[in-house]
């Protein structure tokens, strides 16, 4: 267990260091891939470790990156109107957009936006009892409202092209080497703290509770619990995660549009959980990095083969790998243990003989 | 009034088409539980199929081309079901017992079948050119009925009928049924739970074969054609409550009489959030949707 922090820790140190020994290029990709890691551990802690499968974090996501883009394009403009609602001929700041130019609200409101959302959502489906699959669908559905509401309004969220073209944040250049080193190791500490936080909370009382509502929540009912308020809590925490990583994703990609919140981004979010074990927050973090860098190598190489191999790899996931890699590692643990101990058995059982 | 009746006419337009897509759910997802999220794309390959026979009647047949349709429609149904059995046969049949994992994998179905769509037949959308006896429309009151859009309610209405008198009339529709309410107890009576389950998925799977024919009726056709379709068609079957038919078409006319007057009143984006917002209200009333079978267990 002890030879296990350890391994965190290096690992985390790597991150923190990697400005080091990468290029500018494969950076600012490895600090979108940690921006996509802090949603994988909110996602393992609704879906390995309490069982709501959500397939509407997309839209979390995307919240969080549009709150902190209002705030980036009001700066960028300077006063004047964003260049999308000059073409789309709207004349005054719309009033909802006024308070975006104070960053801190931007940022609170890139947390709080998309918790009170899923707040709302997972109330009230879970106070009725609504759960597995028809959740999951709900939360799809959710997603299809929110790209279709993004597209329409074009006036006032730049439509399909989404929101772009920022230059500064906090009066920092957004081009420069040294701000985008600065805004990675933010987004390091921020997985960081996440991390360790959901360490902290799966361990703690709250996470038993939370496992043994996956295992049986009639049972967690019984035993008076009340279900409805623990999984509505962890479902607007990996919410406000995802709505936090968007706040990153959106400073170090410098874009963010509707096909960015679509059905099958949040899909894929599930899949880096898949890949990496949904029942390990480690494995989720190496899971998100592991799929993005595929994505990344095969989108530059082989676009075709790109969407084979991503539907082959949710088929192969589930069905011989439901626990991913973090599963992997564990058998291959338990199997050198069981090797071992047969061994110290057999030795013992020759010794015993000769005496 | 006119327009009251032909708002009333394209609802209930819309949501014959909707009917459609959902009836192939109705049965995999409704009486047998299992999320297909490659229901979509089954919907994909009959709309691929009725180009493809179009297509060999111009070349081969060009003198009776209007009546490509009625080979079009076995066709998609038979290729479709075909699909869906083998999907039954080496994936789902081991993920029954894991509904979240059915979804995941049948997704990772869905983008393997479209982008194989994409390769055969490319990514644009191509359009299927619809039988010339089904062009104009019937002139009442001053109000033009599209005969294509006639011609997909009495689709509907002919589709529903089979699936009714198959599921309530037939020997193989009663063991279905008995294999939905009780599983367990059904195979203790001698059904072969495993043969009934791969029949209703190849059922299922070819009304979406079905859907897609229809469905060439109204636009061009390409690979992504099913996501287009696949989440409000949950909706439906969500909205409609599981394990009953009746409940489906009520949800899926409703779904459609509502979209289209909120469309007309305000707009089609905000058509589809009040649709949303209105579903998940109804469920608050209702939280196993308009008709659902009455049990005592608790999952």
């Amino acid at each position: 267990m002890k030879n296990k922090t350890w391994l965190y820790w290096l690992f985390f140190l790597a991150l923190f260091t990697a400005p080091f020994y990468l290029t500018e290029f494969r950076l600012s990709l490895l600090g979108k891939f940690l921006c996509f890691a802090i949603i994988a551990v909110g996602i393992s802690l609704i879906w390995g470790y309490t069982g709501i499968l959500s397939l509407g974090h997309g839209v979390y996501f995307g919240l969080g990156a549009y709150c902190m883009a209002m705030y980036l394009k009001l700066e960028d403009s300077r006063g004047h109107l964003p260049d999308f609602m000059e073409w789309s001929g709207v004349e005054k700041l719309p009033w909802f957009w006024k308070p975006f130019e104070n960053p801190l609200f931007a940022i609170f409101s890139a947390i709080i936006i998309p918790v009170l959302l899923a707040a709302f959502l997972s109330y009230f489906t879970f106070k009725n009892r609504i759960k597995g699959v028809y959740f999951s669908l709900l939360s799809q559905a959710v997603v299809v409202v929110f790209v279709t509401l993004f597209i329409g309004k074009q006036e006032w969220t730049g439509g399909t092209n989404g929101l772009t073209n920022f230059s500064t944040v906090f009066g920092f250049s957004l081009s420069s080497p040294l701000t985008q080193i600065v805004i990675y190791l933010l987004t390091v500490l921020l997985l960081c703290f996440i991390f360790i936080f959901s360490r902290w909370l799966t361990r703690s009382r709250f996470g038993r509770v939370l496992i043994a509502i996956r295992d049986s929540e009639n049972r967690v009912r019984f035993l008076g619990f009340n279900t409805t308020t623990y999984k509505v809590f962890v479902y607007s925490l990996s919410a406000a995660f995802a709505g936090l990583a968007g706040v990153m994703f959106v400073l170090q990609v410098g874009l963010i549009s509707p096909a960015m919140m679509g059905i099958i981004p949040s899909i894929e979010m599930v899949l880096w959980v898949a890949v990496g074990g949904r029942n390990s927050l480690i494995g989720a973090i190496i899971g998100a990095i592991a799929t993005n860098s595929a994505k990344s190598f095969f989108s530059e190489n082989y676009p075709d083969i790109w969407l084979l191999f991503l539907g082959g790899l949710f088929i192969s996931i589930v069905m011989f790998l439901p626990n991913g890699l973090a599963g992997l590692y564990e058998s291959f643990v338990q199997r050198k243990g069981r090797r071992e101990r047969r061994k110290n058995e057999a030795g013992s059982h020759v010794s015993r003989s000769v005496s | 009034m006119s327009i009251l009746i032909t708002q009333f006419f394209n609802g209930l337009s819309l949501g014959s088409v909707m009917l459609l897509i959902a009836l192939g759910l109705a049965i995999t997802f409704g009486l047998m539980g299992v999320i297909n999220m490659a229901h979509g794309e089954l919907i994909m390959v009959g709309a691929y199929m009725t180009y493809v026979i179009q297509q060999m009647f111009a070349k081969y047949l060009p003198s009776s081309i209007d009546y490509y349709y009625f080979l079009a429609i076995p066709v998609a149904f038979f290729v479709s079901a075909f699909i869906g059995w083998g999907l039954e046969k080496w994936l789902i049949q081991y993920l029954y017992h894991r509904p979240l994992d059915s979804l995941l994998a049948t997704w990772g179905v869905s983008l393997i079948l479209q982008q194989i769509a994409r390769s055969i037949f490319g990514a644009p959308n191509v359009a299927v050119l619809p039988p010339s006896w089904l062009e104009g429309g019937v002139n009442f009151a001053g109000i033009v009925f599209p005969y294509k859009r006639l011609f997909i309610l009495l689709f509907v209405l002919v589709c529903m009928l089979i699936l009714y008198f198959y599921l309530n009339k037939t020997p193989a529709g009663r063991r279905m049924r008995a294999v939905t309410l009780n599983r367990d107890m059904a195979s203790c009576l001698g059904i072969s739970s495993r043969k009934v389950d791969a029949y209703a998925f190849a059922i299922g799977s070819g009304f979406a074969g079905l859907a897609g024919c229809a469905l060439t009726l109204l636009g061009p056709i390409g690979p992504t054609i099913g996501t287009y379709y696949i989440v409000d068609a949950f909706m439906v079957v969500i909205l409609g409550g599981v394990g009953k038919l009746i409940g489906t078409i009520f949800g899926a006319f409703g779904i459609g009489l509502v979209s289209t007057l909120t469309e007309y009143s305000t707009s089609t984006t905000m058509a589809k959030v009040v649709i949303f917002a209105m579903i998940i209200a109804f469920l608050q009333w209702k939280p196993s949707g308009l008709v659902s079978v009455k049990t005592r267990s608790l999952d």
